[in-house]
């Protein structure tokens, strides 16, 4: 895979992730624990950013919202133009299914399906024909190099070829935006860079937008732009606006 | 198809606690037929009396009798085409525990009003012919190898003494219930035996069987003879076959009502057993359902998951539970011939064990499926990291 010389975002089309004043709190029995606080902030399509910051800073809770797995208490967040924060469960979910790839830290693989069923499970959603799922899954295990692990179970892979299956299942719809909560977060350091490559050049040749979190300063490196969240609050890298405009920003270390 | 993998994959995640359910559920399915099964053999002498007859007996109980005399002024009752008659032997052949049930009855009109028990012209002239014959089911010669010629000595428990008979016949039942389990002999070899050992209890009758035209006038014609014997020494009770059957059924209805209770509760206890298994699957595949539904998978497909697995669970152990329950029952029904004449699963004992291993899927699916729907994919996904 090759490291993306450029970033891929076309700067003049209309952010693919707009998050507008987002708040989103807890409530622990009595009390209700603030997460985010009014965090604004744009991404345009085709940008691979970096959402980074200490641990309970609301990292996860962000990118759940973004990708349509979690609710917003006030705020609204616009996906090429669809504001996700009005659709009904079953509107979200169909929407999940065409437009967002999930790449998890422990992979949630299904333990029973070989790779190659794991990586069709998501084409049941679409009116693709049996075979031609299986093409489509081959084709997408081919383009992570598991081309030679098709009937393997997740137990009979290796964390980084797990970790491969899953970005395989997560492109196999082609949905333009692909979000990962700590993606080598379980990984070691030569597996890790396999599978940051892997994102890096999803990006960079398919246009792919990433949003991925992480701890690690060495993924952040391969991401445009790192996002840094304290407490809940958007902290601005650069100095600049809060809102920023989600352009090309250089990558940089938190 | 992918779904269908998919759930016969989760049928063999856990083999053993899968098994031991689908076993637990086969054997419930297997007691819950055989239960079934002992509850119609109590009813089978029900279920095979006809509507067209009639049984008179003393109105006190089954243990009085009717004088013989009764028998001219029954056949003259408007409605009554034919009457017979016959005693309750209860003869034992070598001992109490080889219990068959044993008449003595008028053989001709016998034979006439119970065109079920089939005996060929020639046995049935020999049985007519022959003053100390008997005829036998073809169970009851089986149970004890008898054959047509063969001497059958009978210890009679009611009236004393050993009463030798001659085997003429062998019968089988023209229906499914049909007694083949049966000794009828002549009543006037009875009879003429009291006449000189105790002739105080000759020509007294058990019960008069009687023929009615057809089943519409049997009310009518019952009402008619026991108005006949209104206030006379001996009056008489009449009532249809099935009634007169039922009331030997009733004696041992709490019995009967026991064990249909337990044959529900065996169902219900292994719903429980098979819903806790689906429930257990389940929590542990939580992380799984939040990625699906993540996916875009809506609460439709994961219920799919979970009632498609807990309905395979039933269907496999319904299928074992039934196939067990013919040779189950064949054993079953010939050690306790001599109590069940008639020990045969019903079509409707078989529906019913497939309806209910149908609705213990459903209930054992039905909660986790449920809860599947409202899983918080946020919460869950957090929860297993
Ligand atoms: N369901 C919940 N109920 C209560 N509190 C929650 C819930 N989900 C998240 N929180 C709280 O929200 C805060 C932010 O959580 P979040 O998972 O977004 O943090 P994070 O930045 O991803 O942390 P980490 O780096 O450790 O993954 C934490 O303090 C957490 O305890
Ligand atoms: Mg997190």
């Amino acid at each position: 895979m090759s490291v993306p010389t450029a970033p891929a975002g076309d700067g003049s089309a209309s952010p693919a992730i707009d998050i507008r004043s987002v708040s989103k709190s807890y409530t622990r029995g009595q009390q209700i624990v603030p997460v985010l606080q009014d965090v604004s902030f744009h991404i345009a399509r085709g940008e691979f950013v970096a959402l980074m910051g200490p641990s309970g800073s609301g990292k996860s809770t962000l990118l759940n919202l973004i990708a349509g797995i979690d609710r917003v208490d006030s705020g609204s967040i616009l996906v090429g133009g669809v504001d996700i924060t009005t659709l009904s469960e079953s509107e979200l979910a169909r929407w999940r299914s065409r437009s967002i790839g999930f790449i998890f830290q422990f992979y949630n693989l299904i333990p029973v399906l070989s790779a190659l069923e794991n990586v069709e499970l998501p084409l049941l959603l679409t009116p693709l024909s049996a075979r031609e799922r299986r093409e489509h899954a081959k084709a997408a295990l081919a383009l992570v190099g598991l081309s030679d692990r098709l009937d393997h179970k997740p137990s009979e892979l290796s964390g980084g070829q797990q970790q491969r299956t899953a970005i395989a299942r997560a492109i196999v719809t082609d949905p333009d935006i692909l979000v990962a909560d700590e993606p080598t977060g379980d990984l070691d350091r030569v597996s890790a860079g396999e599978i940051l490559d892997l994102m890096a050049g999803l990006n960079a040749n398919l246009g792919k937008t990433i949003v991925m979190v992480t701890h690690d300063p060495r993924a952040a490196e391969r991401a445009h732009l790192v996002r840094s969240l304290e407490k809940g609050l958007l902290i601005d890298d650069n100095g600049g606006d809060g809102g920023g405009n989600g352009n090309a920003d250089p990558a940089l270390h938190p | 198809m992918l779904t269908l993998r998919f759930i016969l994959k989760n049928l063999f995640r856990h083999k053993l606690r899968n098994s031991l359910t689908i076993v637990g559920i086969a054997v419930s399915v297997l007691s819950f037929g055989l239960l079934r099964t002992t509850v119609d053999a109590w009813y089978a002498g029900v279920e095979a009396s006809s509507a067209t007859r009639l049984v008179t007996r003393n109105s006190i109980s089954l243990m009085f009798t009717l004088p013989v005399s009764y028998e001219e002024r029954i056949r003259a009752v408007d409605g009554v085409t034919i009457v017979s008659r016959g005693n309750w032997f209860g003869g034992v052949y070598i001992d109490e525990k080889d219990f068959f049930p044993n008449f003595a009855v008028d053989a001709r009109t016998y034979l006439t009003l119970y065109p079920e028990i089939q005996l060929n012209e020639d046995q049935k002239t020999a049985f007519l012919r022959d003053r100390k014959g008997c005829i036998i089911g073809v169970k009851l010669a089986r149970r004890f190898g008898w054959k047509i010629g063969d001497p059958v000595t009978l210890k009679g428990t009611i009236y004393p003494g050993n009463w030798g008979m001659t085997v003429r016949g062998i019968y089988t039942g023209r229906d499914k219930g049909t007694d083949e389990t049966q000794l009828m002999f002549h009543w006037d070899y009875l009879n003429e035996t009291l006449k000189k050992s105790s002739p105080r209890r000759a020509d007294q009758v058990g019960f008069f069987m009687i023929g009615v035209a057809n089943a519409d006038v049997a009310a009518i014609t019952a009402l008619a003879i026991d108005a006949r014997f209104q206030n006379s020494l001996a009056e008489t009770l009449t009532e249809t076959e099935k009634a007169f059957q039922m009331g030997f059924v009733a004696m041992s209805g709490a019995i009967v009502a026991a064990i249909r209770i337990v044959s529900m509760l065996v169902i219900v206890i292994i719903m429980a057993v098979a819903a806790n298994t689906m429930a257990m699957s389940a929590r542990e595949r939580l992380g799984e359902f939040a990625a699906l539904k993540a996916l875009g998978f809506g609460g439709g497909y994961l219920a799919l998951l979970i009632l498609g697995e807990s309905m395979a669970l039933a269907s496999i152990g319904c299928a074992l539970g039934c196939a067990l329950t013919f040779p189950a029952a064949s054993a079953f029904g010939s050690a306790v011939s001599q109590f069940f004449p008639i020990f045969q699963v019903s079509t409707l004992t078989v529906t019913l064990q497939g309806a209910s291993a149908l609705v213990v899927g459903l209930v054992a699916g039905i909660v986790p499926a449920w809860r599947a729907q409202r899983i918080g994919i946020a919460e869950a996904l957090r929860r297993i990291a």
